[in-house]
């Protein structure tokens, strides 16, 4: 077998609390194809953020590591992409500017910068609003931003961490179909972090179940799905089916049903 | 909607000096009538000179003013001023950007800078005046020891206060530093920065007059020393308006910057909130 394109191995996470070392993550082994769009769930705190600060270099592992093509993520990297749960904006910065921030960072020409951001608002559904300051913007439309930001750094990896997680249901299952659509455009690896099940069936390709903290890999589930999805998919039984499995394998990890 | 149509309603501070200046006109323009109308009947005619009326002070400022000694002097303490605020400022600016970075340099530097606060800077300033010399050189030391602290202060707050997910992401794009510094330290702190400033500014005519008290041959300190020396009331008047002034105007002029800085943070309810693009 050759070397996985993303590859999570023996990680374990803790952090120094009050009460002694909190265990965030553990031992916690997967592997992400190139292409892929993977979809993390499990319990609030059993470390799925921990995982993505730990893949996007910002955080140093207690133990194991992730390996990006055979390479140790130990620092923050360009090939990395990360979207918070909040958008995290430059609020001086309009729409257009807060986009062009990693191409201005990446030293482009300011007419290839023009070009590229014109493309990404597009892409991301904020064309007319690009002279807008995150002020005004609304929380679907800031976090479109954001995710417009990361693409344009044009990472090979793209992490979300719950991107859609403060925003209410309407304006989420949208963004969601966005996504999707996003993806099935140009199939970039991406690992999702969300607490909603159908979201991650409807999404991703394999969905990572962990368990409640310290986190640890309860099952992975394969979504057979075919492609390309929409929505429309949210209220067929296929979907429900591995919702509510998912659903099963996650109060089995932690005796909580409870995962919104 | 965007955003360029609701500036009008409520909120909007952009209007509000204009708006107030009738009212704040109205109400300089009483108290000088009950000055001139209370010094006229209650004071005795020996006992007026103790309060000049402020047509008196009205006349020695004209005659100040066209004679050059006004204008003579405001510059010598405008120079104190403007010199004071560069050097302090630059200072604290450094400093700050040092302690925000660097944990050793903020556990070192700390500690000495609270405690020098302590120091009453008007108990210093003949010490300053031994050291640097009666000359403009003192002035400005004494300036700008008075605006280094509210500046720092201001600055590292600033600067401690950047959001981490936004250092994280120009850590992410794998930033040098003067670029986090450019289009993050900088834009991020600039508020607090120019409260700062803001504060700091009217601070610098208290420092300069006070270095001009202890010894000087010009400024409006000077003026102002020179007044009650020769019982020259009008004109101790007419050079502790010119500093009131003085304070007003760099006040006014850093608050218009601090408003002009901060244009993307302008409130608007009747913008795209809630509506999402199709």
């Amino acid at each position: 077998m050759t070397e996985p394109f993303l590859r999570i191995r023996n990680l374990s996470a803790s952090f120094r609390g009050y009460l002694g070392d909190l265990s965030a993550l553990d031992n916690v082994s997967f592997d992400v194809a190139r292409g892929e769009f993977v979809c993390l769930i499990g319990p609030s705190g059993c470390g799925k953020s921990t995982l993505l600060r730990i893949a996007a270099g910002l955080l140093v592992p207690s133990r194991g590591e992730i390996l990006l093509e055979g390479q140790a993520l130990r620092s923050p990297q360009k090939r990395v992409g990360l979207v918070f749960q909040q958008p995290a904006l430059l609020p001086w910065r309009t729409v257009r500017d807060n986009i062009a921030l990693p191409l201005e960072m990446m030293k482009l020409s300011p007419a290839d910068i023009q070009t590229q951001t014109a493309d990404l608002l597009a892409l991301v559904g904020l064309a007319g609003f690009e002279q807008e300051y995150p002020i005004h913007l609304s929380g679907g439309m800031a976090q479109r931003t954001a995710l417009a930001r990361a693409l344009a750094q044009n990472p090979e990896v793209l992490l979300l961490d719950e991107p859609f997680g403060a925003l209410d249901a309407l304006t989420r299952e949208r963004m969601a179909a966005e996504l999707l659509h996003i993806w099935e455009r140009d199939q970039r690896t991406v690992l999702m972090v969300t607490h909603s099940v159908e979201e991650a069936v409807l999404l991703a390709d394999r969905v990572v179940v962990l368990s409640a903290r310290p986190g640890h890999v309860v099952e992975i589930v394969e979504v057979t799905l075919p492609r390309p999805r929409s929505p429309a998919l949210l209220t067929t039984p296929e979907l429900q089916r591995l919702a509510g499995h998912l659903r099963e394998a996650l109060s089995g990890g932690n005796g909580d049903t409870s995962v919104s | 909607m965007t955003s360029h149509n609701a500036r009008k309603s409520n909120g909007d501070y952009r209007q509000l000096p204009i708006r107030h200046l009738p009212f704040y006109l109205l109400s300089v323009g009483l108290a000088l009538l009950v000055w001139q109308m209370g010094v006229q009947w209650i004071a005795d005619a020996p006992r007026r000179f103790l309060l000049p009326m402020p047509g008196e002070v009205l006349a020695r400022f004209i005659e100040l003013a066209t004679n050059g000694t006004l204008v003579q002097h405001a510059g010598v303490t405008l120079l104190e001023m403007g010199l004071g605020l560069l050097t302090g400022t630059t200072l604290a600016v450094l400093l700050g950007y040092g302690v925000a970075h660097s944990k050793l340099l903020a556990y070192l530097l700390e500690p000495v800078i609270v405690t020098s606060q302590a120091v009453p800077i008007v108990a210093l300033a003949p010490l300053l005046t031994v050291w640097f010399g009666p000359k403009l050189a003192s002035k400005v030391v004494v300036c700008a020891l008075i605006v280094f602290f509210p500046i720092l202060v201001n600055v590292v707050a600033g600067l401690k206060g950047i959001d981490p997910r936004l250092r994280d992401l120009f850590r992410m794009l794998e930033a040098p530093w003067h670029k986090v510094l450019l289009n993050l330290e900088i834009p991020a702190a600039l508020p607090a920065f120019l409260a700062g400033l803001r504060v700091s500014g009217t601070l610098a005519g208290m420092g300069a007059v006070v270095g001009e008290f202890v010894a000087s041959t010009q400024g409006l300190g000077y003026l102002v020393k020179q007044g009650q020396n020769l019982y020259d009331l009008p004109m101790m008047f007419v050079a502790i308006i010119t500093l009131m002034v003085i304070a007003l105007t760099v006040y006014g002029l850093l608050t218009l910057v601090e408003r002009r800085a901060r244009r993307w943070n302008v409130q608007d309810m009747t913008t795209a909130d809630g509506e999402e693009p199709a």
